[in-house]
């Protein structure tokens, strides 16, 4: 006689074979808590715990994730009773997308080996992305120096010291058109990490492919172009955030309507991360900037959703503690699918595809016994995979220390081949679903993101929450409230806080040419003296005035590149038009 | 004994900001007094506030290389508005083959990644006093 609390639920059986304390097969109401003879497992396992007691195997104190989040000793269907699989979890390619986007996973298409790189001259980055692509990464991924990062050149008072060290130095076109030499832009995409000046470095890759032939329509790559993080925590600066966005705006619309194989934005939390926050506190900002450019695109562009949300894209970082990362993967995928289909009433199903590149975390490196560094790299690797990435980067064991040299990067590249041909996780799709624990992180780091997200609906927007502080205070929380964790003990870091060696371990650095400063000068000035003025002045002229007007400023800063006009005379155009944002210095 | 005055400084173009940020928050629930300047401080602009916060000692943070030319370059402006009593040490990405190079040129102490907050108050501790002038060394 079924139970009638149960009428209006289907009733779902599960058929147990002989556990110990019961006779024969069992039948196992789930919609109950777990029925009477797993409850009187679970009893039992309760008395042997308390009999047993928890041991300090592992970190001390530490049953928490890195990110403090509580993880009990155990985790078992009670812990995802209400649950429905069709509705909460799914399948592949079916909203909410949990288990990813594609029906088919990695094995229809295996994540981009996408490998972030660059330094000194573009002939110096040119030679290494060739290397890359010879040795098997798949996509290209751009690293550009500080005074290109900030809109500076290479001349400017500002640059000193700075040429090549932490990317390649590009002033003009010409830099940009040694940097792609002998790649072929139509059958290789690109991702360029480049924030305030990004107009200007896409505008130069268009520029490329047009003068090689290659048509727009048959471009593709990613712009990291997403703002309202710099001003959170990456903290390359230019203009102020409403101009910011708008610039923002232009992009997508002018991706939306000529380069239709371009993600113009890369919403990031991989830096918010860096700077410190939590996990919860990087999915929850990554997505509330999403909202807030979308929310612009529409209001500002009049664009329908579903004409430029299919190619928005995301860039995650894959941290240490391994099966939180995966959680909040999986949760970013189901929250964003929400957040397209339910607030911003999209149809088109791409536009609810959460999709995203994952750089391991820099931030989990250790200086010492740097070695270990391999190591970290490759769980954190393997988290993003069975997290469901489209595109990863893996970190060098010597990052720490500078940029990689041949031999680390080698072994970073490795890592991401190891795990897709030897190691099997990419053979099956979303292989923890259903895990008891992962569905419980997964479930637990969504809901506490849907509240960071309404708190700053509340506040007016991520625009309004930046002015008054608010996540800049939040990551100098959570980094002050990990650092101390950390110098406790509470937290671990072999080779830094447990396993300390004095022995010193000598790793061969990259180390950039002082040289590289003096020979881009050069190339500057030689660029300086071979253009004609008069066309940078036009040019430089025509598109302040699209800035004052409003109207898109691409084509107008495409125009502006081909003349020769330098990173610095287009961004100082930006600066005079819209002012210029300094850092506020919050701690 | 006064409460020492410590500026904490971003020069360069240099946006990682998280260890200056901990260390300035650290510093001052350890009873310093902490001025931070945030990000993108030109060697001009450090020199100007820290002479007009009087400030014992200047903390530079710098993780993109640019250590070289940018830490010299803050102490000689210092020596040149006749601060040569304002303790300046340093912090980042700081490889130790440039250790030598940067204590000649003036920089009392370099902290780098995984060094102990408490270190680099302790040293501060040892090494300044409010006068401006710097205590015996305790090696």
């Amino acid at each position: 006689m079924p139970d009638k609390r149960y009428e209006t639920t289907p009733r779902r059986t599960l058929a147990l074979k002989s556990p110990a304390g019961c006779d024969g097969e069992v039948a196992v109401d789930i919609e109950k808590e777990t029925g009477n003879c797993n409850t009187q497992l679970k009893r039992q396992w309760e008395d042997d715990v308390r009999q047993t007691g928890e041991g300090e195997t592992g970190q001390k104190n530490r049953w928490t994730t890195v990110s403090d989040m509580p993880v009990k000793i155990l985790y078992d269907p009670g812990d995802i009773e209400n649950m429905e699989y069709a509705r909460d979890i799914g399948y592949p390619g079916q909203y909410p997308f949990l288990r990813g986007n594609q029906a088919t996973g990695y094995r229809g298409r295996l994540w981009t080996i996408r490998m972030f790189s660059g330094f000194g001259t573009a002939g110096d980055t040119n030679r290494r992305w060739k290397k890359l692509l010879k040795e098997g990464e798949t996509g290209l991924s751009a690293a550009f120096d500080y005074p290109t990062l900030m809109g500076y050149d290479t001349d400017s008072p500002m640059a000193r010291g700075e040429c090549g060290k932490c990317g390649v130095a590009i002033d003009t076109l010409d830099d940009y058109l040694e940097l792609v030499a002998g790649i072929p832009l139509d059958r290789i995409t690109t991702s360029m990490t480049i924030n305030p000046p990004a107009t200007v470095l896409w505008a130069m890759y268009c520029a490329a492919a047009e003068l090689t032939g290659i048509p727009l329509t048959e471009i593709g790559g990613t712009i990291q172009n997403d703002m309202l993080k710099e001003f959170i925590a990456q903290k390359t600066l230019m203009c102020p955030p409403e101009p910011s966005v708008k610039l923002i705006s232009d992009t997508i619309e002018f991706g939306t309507r000529y380069v239709p194989r371009w993600n113009t934005v890369s919403i990031s939390g991989y830096h918010i991360r860096e700077a410190g926050a939590t996990a919860v506190q990087e999915l929850a900002f990554t997505l509330r900037d999403g909202i807030e450019y979308v929310d612009d695109v529409i209001a500002r562009k009049g664009l329908n959703v579903d004409a430029f949300a299919p190619r928005l894209s995301f860039f995650f970082n894959s941290h240490i503690d391994f099966f939180e990362e995966v959680a909040k993967m999986r949760a970013a995928r189901r929250m964003w699918a929400s957040i397209m289909k339910n607030r911003f009433k999209a149809r088109d199903p791409r536009s609810m595809w959460m999709r995203f590149h994952t750089q391991t975390a820099g931030c989990s490196l250790t200086a010492q016994q740097p070695y270990n560094n391999v190591v970290r790299t490759a769980c954190e690797a393997m988290a993003a995979v069975l997290g469901g990435t489209q595109s990863l980067h893996t970190n060098s064991l010597d990052e720490v220390w500078c940029l990689p040299s041949d031999h680390a990067v080698e072994i970073a590249l490795r890592t991401q081949q190891i795990i897709a041909d030897e190691t099997g996780v990419a053979g099956t799709i979303d292989p923890l679903a259903g895990s008891y624990y992962v569905e419980a992180l997964t479930n637990d780091i969504e809901e506490q993101a849907w509240e960071y997200i309404r708190i700053i609906d509340e506040m007016g927007g991520m625009r309004a929450a930046i002015e008054a502080g608010y996540p800049q205070r939040e990551i100098a929380e959570a980094s002050y409230r990990f650092q101390r964790q950390m110098e406790r003990g509470d937290k671990t870091m072999v080779g830094v806080n447990k396993y300390v060696t004095s022995e010193k371990i000598d790793i061969p650095v990259l180390d950039i040419d002082e040289q590289v400063e003096d020979v881009q000068l050069g190339r500057l000035k030689a660029v300086k003296r071979r253009r004609n003025d008069r066309d940078v002045r036009t040019a430089l002229n025509n598109l302040k005035s699209a800035c004052i007007t409003g109207d898109n400023v691409m084509p107008l800063c495409i125009e502006a590149v081909k003349s020769r006009a330098t990173v610095q005379e287009i961004c100082d155009v930006y600066r005079e038009v819209y002012g210029e944002y300094h850092d506020q210095g919050i701690y | 004994m006064g409460t020492l005055r410590i500026m904490i400084a971003k020069p360069g173009l240099d946006g990682h900001d998280r260890g200056a940020r901990v260390l300035a928050r650290f510093l001052r629930d350890s009873g310093f007094e902490v001025i931070y300047t945030g990000c993108h401080q030109t060697p001009e602009q450090i020199v100007r506030a820290a002479l007009q916060e009087d400030v014992d000692i200047v903390g530079l943070s710098c993780l993109s290389g640019a250590h070289r030319y940018l830490f010299p370059r803050v102490v000689e402006l210092l020596r040149e508005q006749g601060a040569d009593d304002i303790v300046v040490i340093g912090g980042g990405i700081i490889p130790e083959g440039d250790f030598a190079f940067l204590s000649d040129a003036g920089i009392r102490a370099v902290f780098t990644p995984g060094t102990p907050l408490e270190d680099i108050a302790a040293w501060i501790r040892t090494h300044v006093a409010r006068d401006g002038r710097e205590t015996a060394w305790t090696e």
